[in-house]
């Protein structure tokens, strides 16, 4: 009897730490309506960038702006905005920068771009290598340097 | 030599390429604290909103058409904002541009009576107690400034204090010509 009680008390402590650890670091984010807003309101937050905490998005930073940032995204939401508006929004106010995914604009192709030109030179350039590799293996069977690579 | 030159010149030039690439990259990295604003070149925001001096009173966009202002984004929270607080006196003591406040995620009371203790160097101040008007200028710090000109449009952002070398080099310079530069110095 004694032991029960003893471990009733330990797991009512456990519970309240966890509880209370958690509504130390977790985010109150604001119940939208609908599960379809709700959605789309999460998939937003996670997609722009805390502008203080420059390398955490507006759904995980605890800063006061990310939470201003937050409740204006869900104003337009239920002033129903579109996604693309919303983003058009902060994108007009706080730049690309605010988006964690960069869009593909003139500015930003060659970022979009470099990594399948840089895949197609190493392709063309292991194709020329492996043939000519060919060639001089079936002319010069001699030549320790080519064979043993 | 034919082969020497086949085997090494170009992984060397590749590297050679990668370096001046991260060189770039690593001397134009934007500064992450100074972030370029969209504003510059557009017309900024339109506001009204409750004058914290004259609680009555609204502070509005229209009031300075054909003017030009700047808008000086600050709360009494904000300590590089007590620092730029003597520049602002400055400033309005030469009466060369008027200057707007927003007063950000503030108490109006603390505001009113740091303002009467410290100076008070606005034209006029406009309240954003909940910081719904600074995302609309896409203000993520404090203090940061516009410069507005008369046609409404944002001509330069200033991220940090204004300091005497921001008043002279970027400010001043910016404006027409009609107001003296020395003027600053003089003060």
């Amino acid at each position: 009897m004694r032991h029960r009680a003893a471990s009733i008390l330990i797991a009512v402590l456990a519970a309240s730490l966890l509880l209370g650890s958690s509504s130390v670091h977790a985010i109150a984010y604001t119940q939208m309506p609908t599960p379809q807003l709700e959605a789309r309101y999460l998939h937003l937050i996670r997609n722009f960038r805390c502008m203080q905490c420059q390398d955490e998005s507006l759904a995980d930073s605890p800063v006061d702006l990310a939470a201003e940032m937050r409740r204006h995204i869900r104003d337009m939401l239920l002033a129903g905005k579109t996604d693309q508006q919303i983003r058009d929004f902060m994108v007009s106010r706080y730049g690309y920068f605010i988006l964690f995914k960069p869009p593909f604009v003139a500015k930003t192709a060659w970022l979009w771009l470099t990594p399948g030109a840089v895949l197609l030179v190493g392709v063309i350039a292991a194709l020329v290598i492996i043939r000519r590799r060919a060639v001089l293996v079936a002319s010069d069977p001699q030549d320790d340097d080519l064979t043993d690579a | 030599m034919s082969r020497f030159v086949n085997r090494f010149t170009v992984p060397l030039a590749i590297f050679a390429v990668l370096v001046v690439v991260f060189a770039i990259g690593i001397k134009d990295s934007p500064d992450k604290d100074l972030i370029p604003s969209p504003l510059i070149g557009k017309p900024a925001p339109a506001f009204a909103l409750p004058s914290l001096t004259d609680p009555g009173r609204k502070v509005t966009s229209a009031q300075y058409r054909g003017h030009w202002y700047l808008f000086n984004i600050w709360g009494t929270w904000c300590i590089d904002c007590r620092i730029e607080q003597p520049m602002l006196l400055r400033i309005k003591q030469t009466g060369i541009i008027p200057i707007v406040g927003l007063d950000w995620k503030d108490d109006p009371k603390d505001a009113r009576s740091y303002l009467k203790q410290a100076g008070d160097p606005y034209q006029s101040i406009a309240v954003d107690q909940d910081g719904a008007e600074a995302i609309m200028w896409g203000a993520y710090g404090a203090p940061e400034t516009f410069l507005v000109n008369p046609e409404g449009i944002v001509v330069y952002k200033r991220i940090g204090p204004i300091t005497e070398r921001a008043w002279a080099q970027d400010i001043l310079p910016r404006l027409p010509l009609t107001s003296t530069p020395d003027a600053a110095s003089s003060s």
